[in-house]
C-alpha cells in the first residue's frame, strides 16, 4: 500500500497547513464545526502527524474529515502557525483521488456537489447563479425567491442586470470562447480528470449499493440519496 | 520616512489601495443575490466619485465555490485566477478589486503561496498558456470592493443625504457588522485592520453617524461552510452557527446588520425566516426580524438613493422598519414596479413587510 503521509506531503496546502502541532486544542475552541458535530480539529492533526498508515487510512474513509466548514478560523488562532483546515484541505483532495470517498455518508455527499457546483461551473461559468438555485432544493430561500425567479427578468432590468445577456453586467451571458478557456483549464490541470474521478467513484458505489444512478443531472436516485441522507450520528458526545 | 512609535505599531494593520483605475470582478452570489449591490458600486466609483472602474465580460467565475467544497484543485483554481490578471494586464489595468470575500480570500491565498513556492507560480505560467495561450503579471494592489468603499468613507460622508440616526429620538443607530471569515482570518495584512482589528466595516458605519455594536459572537462564522449549506443534510450546521450569532446580538438591539460577504448576507437574511418558520423565533425588537444590507446598499441609502432601486425589496427581510427609522421618504407604490414603471405581482409573506 502507499505511503499515505507521503501522498499528503505533495500537496502544499498540507506543507504550509501542518508544521508541528502541540495539541493545545486551540483550533477546536475556535472551530464552529466542533461546536457542533463529533469533531475535533485537534484529534485529526494529531492523527495525521502520528503517521500511521492505517490511522489515515481510516480517517480518508470517515465522515470525521468532511465536518471542517473551511471557515479557516483555526489559521488566525494556531500559536504555532498551522492550519487544521488546510489538512482537512488536502485529506479530503486525497481521499477523493484514492476513491474512498464513497465509503462514508458525508464524503459520499461530494458527488452531489460536483452535479450541481461542479456542472454550473462547466454549463454557465458560474459556481451558483439564479436561474440554478432551485427552490425545491431549496426552501431555505423563503417566498422572496421563488418570486424572484418568477420575475426574473423584470428584477434584473430594474437592478442593472442581464440574465444570459450579451456584455457586462451582472448574470451576464459569459461567451462561449471564455467558457471554452475555463474548460480547458481543468482539463490541463487535472480538473477535470479529477471531476471523471468523482462520477466513477460514484457510479460504482451506487451500483454496490443498488440504488439507480444516471450519467448526468440531478433527478437520479443517488444524487437524491446523497443529497439527503442523514443517519443522525454526527452531533452530540458519540466518539 | 519609517515610521515610528504607535504608528509603527499599528503600520501592520494599514492597507496600501490604489486610489484609481480598477480592474474589477464580480461575484457569483452577489450578482446572483444582490445584483443591485454589485451595480451601485460601479455607479458609486464611475458616476459619483468619478473613477476608472473596468471590466471584461469574458471574466467567469474563480470557481472558489468548488475549491472551498473541494471538487476543484489547487491548480485548477490558481490557473482560472491567473486567467483573470491575463484579462487585466491585456486591458492595461494593475489593481483588481473584488466583489467577492470568498474569492478575495483566494486571491489573496493564491498571491501568497506564489511568494511561498515560485515552483507554483512558474507551473501556474505554463498552465494557463498552455490552455489559453495568454500571460499575466502579478497585481501591484489587490482590493475587495468594500476596501475601496471604506477608503472613499468620508467623501461619501461629505455627500450623504441620510445620516445613520434615529429620526425620532435624534440617536446614532446600534449597527451590528459582520466580516466574513476569508476577508482577514486566513491573511490578516490583506484585510483593513487585520483580523483582530478590522475596520473595514466600522469604519463606514462611525463616518455615516452610527453606532458600532460589539457582542460576544461578533467575530463568529456565519454558518455558511461550503459543503455545510450546499448539501442538504449539513444545514444544521449552517442554521445553528447563524443562530449563535443572531441569540447573542439579540440583546443588543441591533437596528440593521452590515455585512462584507455575499454569502454571509444571504444566510443572516434567509436563515432568520427559516429559524422564525421552524421556531418561532424573530431577533429584532417587536417581533420584528433584523434587516440586513451590503455595505453597497447602505452606502446607495446614505447618498440618497432609492432603496427599490438598489434591491431592498428582494430581501426576506423586508426593509421599511428600517428606513421609517432613517427618515427616509419612500414610495411604497413603486417597491414592485419595473424599470419602465409598469406595475408587478406583489410578493407575499415576507419578513418586517
Amino acid at each position: 500500500m502507499e505511503n499515505l503521509y507521503e501522498l499528503l506531503e505533495q500537496d502544499i496546502r498540507f506543507e504550509e497547513g501542518l508544521n508541528a502541532c502541540m495539541n493545545c486544542g486551540v483550533c477546536t475552541a475556535i472551530c464552529p464545526a466542533a461546536e457542533f458535530y463529533n469533531y475535533d480539529p485537534r484529534k485529526v492533526v494529531d492523527m495525521v502527524q502520528g503517521k500511521d498508515n492505517s490511522e489515515i487510512e481510516s480517517l480518508l474513509k470517515s465522515d470525521t474529515i468532511w465536518y471542517c466548514g473551511e471557515c479557516m478560523s483555526c489559521k488566525t488562532r494556531c500559536p504555532r502557525g498551522n492550519t487544521p483546515g488546510f489538512v482537512i484541505m488536502a485529506l479530503r483532495t486525497l481521499s477523493q483521488r484514492l476513491g474512498y470517498f464513497t465509503e462514508s455518508e458525508k464524503g459520499r455527499q461530494q458527488f452531489a456537489i460536483k452535479r450541481t457546483v461542479g456542472d454550473n461551473i462547466f454549463k454557465y461559468g458560474y459556481c451558483a447563479a439564479t436561474y440554478a438555485v432551485n427552490p425545491s432544493m431549496h426552501p431555505e430561500q423563503g417566498p422572496i425567491w421563488e418570486y424572484i425567479l418568477e420575475n426574473s427578468d423584470d428584477v434584473f432590468e430594474r437592478l442593472g442586470g442581464q440574465i444570459n445577456g450579451i456584455g457586462t453586467g451582472p448574470l451576464r451571458k459569459i461567451p462561449e470562447e471564455a467558457l471554452e478557456e475555463l474548460r480547458k483549464i481543468f482539463d490541463v490541470t487535472g480538473g477535470t480528470d479529477f471531476f471523471k474521478s468523482i462520477e466513477e467513484n460514484s457510479k460504482r458505489k451506487a451500483a454496490e449499493q443498488g440504488i439507480q444512478f444516471s450519467p448526468s443531472g440531478t433527478d437520479n436516485d443517488y444524487f437524491v440519496e446523497v443529497y439527503t441522507a442523514n443517519s443522525n450520528n454526527h452531533t452530540g458526545n458519540q466518539e | 520616512m519609517k515610521p515610528e512609535g504607535k504608528k509603527r505599531i499599528w503600520s501592520d494593520y494599514q492597507k496600501e489601495m490604489a486610489d484609481d483605475k480598477f480592474f474589477y470582478v464580480r461575484s457569483c452570489i452577489r450578482q446572483s443575490f444582490f445584483p443591485g449591490s454589485e451595480q451601485f458600486f460601479l455607479n458609486l466609483m464611475r458616476n459619483i466619485l468619478g473613477k476608472d472602474v473596468y471590466e471584461n465580460p469574458a471574466h467567469t467565475t474563480c470557481t472558489g465555490i468548488g475549491y472551498h467544497s473541494d471538487i476543484v484543485l489547487p491548480a485548477t483554481i490558481m490557473t482560472v485566477i491567473a486567467r483573470h490578471f491575463a484579462l487585466m494586464k491585456e486591458a492595461g489595468y494593475k489593481n483588481i478589486v473584488i466583489s467577492c470575500v470568498t474569492s478575495f480570500g483566494l486571491y489573496t491565498e493564491i498571491l501568497e503561496t506564489w511568494k511561498h513556492f515560485p515552483g507554483e507560480l512558474e507551473k501556474t505560467r505554463e498552465y494557463l498558456w498552455k490552455a489559453t495561450g495568454r500571460e499575466f503579471d502579478i497585481p501591484e494592489t489587490v482590493a475587495h470592493t468594500s476596501d475601496i468603499v471604506y477608503k472613499f468613507r468620508d467623501p461619501i460622508a461629505e455627500k450623504a443625504k441620510v445620516s445613520l440616526v434615529d429620526s425620532n429620538s435624534g440617536k446614532p443607530l446600534n449597527v451590528v457588522e459582520h466580516i466574513g471569515c476569508h476577508y482577514a482570518k486566513m491573511f490578516p495584512k490583506s484585510g483593513i485592520g487585520g483580523a483582530e482589528f478590522p475596520r473595514v466595516l466600522s469604519g463606514m458605519i462611525e463616518a455615516w453617524g452610527g453606532n458600532v455594536v460589539d457582542y460576544p459572537e461578533r467575530r463568529h462564522c456565519c454558518g455558511f461552510g461550503f459543503r455545510q449549506y450546499l448539501v442538504q443534510a449539513n444545514r444544521g450546521y449552517s442554521v445553528s452557527n447563524t443562530e449563535k450569532k443572531f441569540s447573542s446580538m439579540k440583546p443588543y438591539k441591533p437596528d440593521f446588520v452590515l455585512t462584507n460577504c455575499p454569502g454571509c448576507n444571504m444566510f443572516m437574511d434567509k436563515w432568520q425566516y427559516t429559524i422564525k418558520e421552524l421556531e418561532g423565533i424573530s431577533y429584532g425588537e417587536n417581533g420584528e426580524s433584523i434587516p440586513i444590507l451590503t455595505y453597497e446598499e447602505l452606502a446607495g441609502l446614505v447618498l440618497g438613493m432609492n432603496p427599490w432601486d438598489l434591491g431592498l425589496q428582494y430581501h426576506m427581510v423586508q426593509p421599511e422598519p428600517l428606513l421609517r427609522k432613517l427618515g427616509i421618504d419612500f414610495d411604497p407604490a413603486d417597491k414592485f414596479r419595473t424599470k419602465d414603471g409598469r406595475q408587478m405581482p406583489v410578493p407575499e409573506n415576507l419578513i418586517n413587510a
